[in-house]
């Protein structure tokens, strides 16, 4: 039996639905949902390339107008968690791109990119060291943290925290937040993130599972 | 000798120095570059401070406007954070439009000022949805060495105390503001948040106020923010190398720790522009 708010919503994920980039996904968490497509390994401009690794990008595209400040801070975070699980050196000068394309924002959004970014990885088959998820915590004013949370529960917490974990040792890899908490608070946190992204994992593998076992 | 190995082995280099505990420029692991704090540093505007990290300088100036409150908020004002990485402070920038490294600096800094409550927007207001101050805290680099955003908080919180904003009557009938410049107060800074930033090595070492050239070596970045009540206001860890939580928890015991240190720094600079 679960205490109330220490699950996630429902999730669920498509792969390889378009048929222009090399590993395409969608990621749903309850009404939040992002498509993914990954372009890669790729010729690069010389300018850019680095001679010992792949160059990532990542470019995220919001549902409605222009990329602005707050979406560059999310490709950064985004792109550094992607840049350490993806092994570069196999593929040096060359350029791996992930499109995230936000379809619907419901709450917990940086989760659902990272998620989905992931998914996509995993479809254009480059080679990652680990796998990581996204997971957001949000904190009320007497501390009880609710997993996943939707928009209205996000706005009225006190605190917001997304970690992203990787799959061999559930270390955090990433880490971005709003609001103030205590440092036992964010302890507290990141257990639960841990916990949830077990889930995740559990659930990334079955699909795969599923996925290749049909044909 | 040496400078040869550091140029073809920079990592291996770094590596030998860490396996004793040091780095090559004679600091311990935990140990921070001199800061300097001159508080007051230019005159025209209406708060400023400069900060030195080691080389690592930031130069913040508040400068005050009238404005219209937003219309979801008419009770409140603007705090506008810039930080500005101009081709002058290392020749990995270029001129024209803020680069990424500045817009996330501007956006986590606009971040912190938010989480921590630092300042009440609602003092800021002047008349209820008529007007109200716009603070523009420009940040501008102008050494870049590593540390960025720790000296850009330090600058940023030293410049707001310093902030003096003319006292304003809004006549009632002509309906315009009147600024008296012969009394002007300070802003009410509730919340002193500093930033301790990590450098991790080969996923083992934490080195605490990392060069440009350790960040450029280093495996993974972390940012803590606190405030006086050891509280976080902003953790940030933009992936790299994999941390554990005990691990974390070394990091933020550091930043309180460091907490203090900046805390006597900024009441002595300030104290000293109060007693001339």
């Amino acid at each position: 039996m679960e205490a109330v708010g220490s699950v996630l919503r429902e999730y669920g994920c498509e792969q390889s639905l378009l048929s222009r980039p090399d590993g395409s996904a969608t990621f749903l968490q309850g009404d939040t949902s992002v498509m993914a497509g990954v372009y890669g390994p790729a010729e690069i401009k010389v300018s850019r390339e680095i001679h010992n690794k792949a160059t990532l990008e990542v470019i995220l595209r919001p549902k409605t107008g222009l990329p602005a400040i707050q979406e560059k801070n999310q490709e950064q975070l985004i792109r550094e968690t992607c840049e350490s699980v993806i092994i570069g050196s196999l593929h040096p000068r060359t350029s791996i791109t992930i499109v995230l394309q936000i379809v619907s924002d419901a709450g917990s959004l940086l989760s659902c990119c990272l998620n989905a970014a992931c998914m996509g990885l995993m479809d254009a088959g480059l080679p990652m060291r680990a796998l990581f998820c996204g997971v957001t915590c949000a904190m009320d004013n007497d501390g009880t943290i609710t997993l996943d949370p939707n928009f209205r529960q996000q706005k009225e917490s006190r605190a917001v925290l997304t970690f992203a974990i990787e799959s061999t040792e559930r270390k955090v890899l990433m880490m971005s937040n709003r609001g103030v908490y205590s440092a036992t608070e964010l302890q507290q946190c990141i257990a639960a993130a841990q916990i949830a992204s077990e889930k995740l994992f559990q659930f990334y593998r079955d699909f795969i599972r599923r996925r290749y076992s049909k044909s | 000798m040496a400078a040869g190995f550091k140029t073809v082995e920079p990592l291996e280099y770094y590596r030998k120095f860490l396996k004793e505990a040091c780095r090559p420029d004679g600091r311990e692991l935990t140990e921070f570059r001199t800061t300097t704090i001159n508080v007051g540093s230019i005159t025209t505007a209406d708060g400023s401070a400069l900060v030195k990290l080691g080389n690592c300088t930031v130069l913040c100036g508040v400068k005050a406007e009238f404005t219209a409150p937003p219309a979801d908020a008419p009770n409140k004002g603007y705090v506008v954070p810039n930080v500005d990485l101009t081709p002058l402070c290392s020749s990995q920038f270029r001129p024209g439009p803020p680069g990424e490294e500045a817009q996330v600096a501007s956006q986590f800094i606009a971040d912190v000022i938010d989480n921590s409550q630092m300042l009440l927007k609602e003092d800021l207001c002047i008349a209820h949805g008529k007007l109200a101050w716009v603070l523009y805290c420009d940040l501008i680099c102008l050494d870049y060495d590593g540390n960025l955003l720790d000296t850009c908080m330090c600058a940023l919180v030293a410049a707001l105390q310093n902030v003096r904003l003319p006292s304003v009557k809004i006549n009632e009938e002509t309906g315009l503001a009147e600024v008296n410049l012969k009394t002007k107060h300070a802003l009410k800074i509730l919340k002193h948040p500093v930033a301790t930033s990590f450098a991790v090595f080969d996923d083992t070492f934490l080195l605490v106020d990392p060069t440009g050239e350790e960040e450029g070596l280093a495996s993974g970045l972390l940012t803590v923010v606190t405030d006086e009540d050891e509280r976080l206001c902003a953790t940030r860890k933009p992936g790299g190398s994999a941390l554990a939580a005990e691990k974390l928890q070394e990091c933020i015991s550091r930043a309180i720790t460091r907490h203090k240190e900046v805390t006597n720094l900024l009441q002595e600079a300030l104290a000293s522009v109060k007693s001339e």
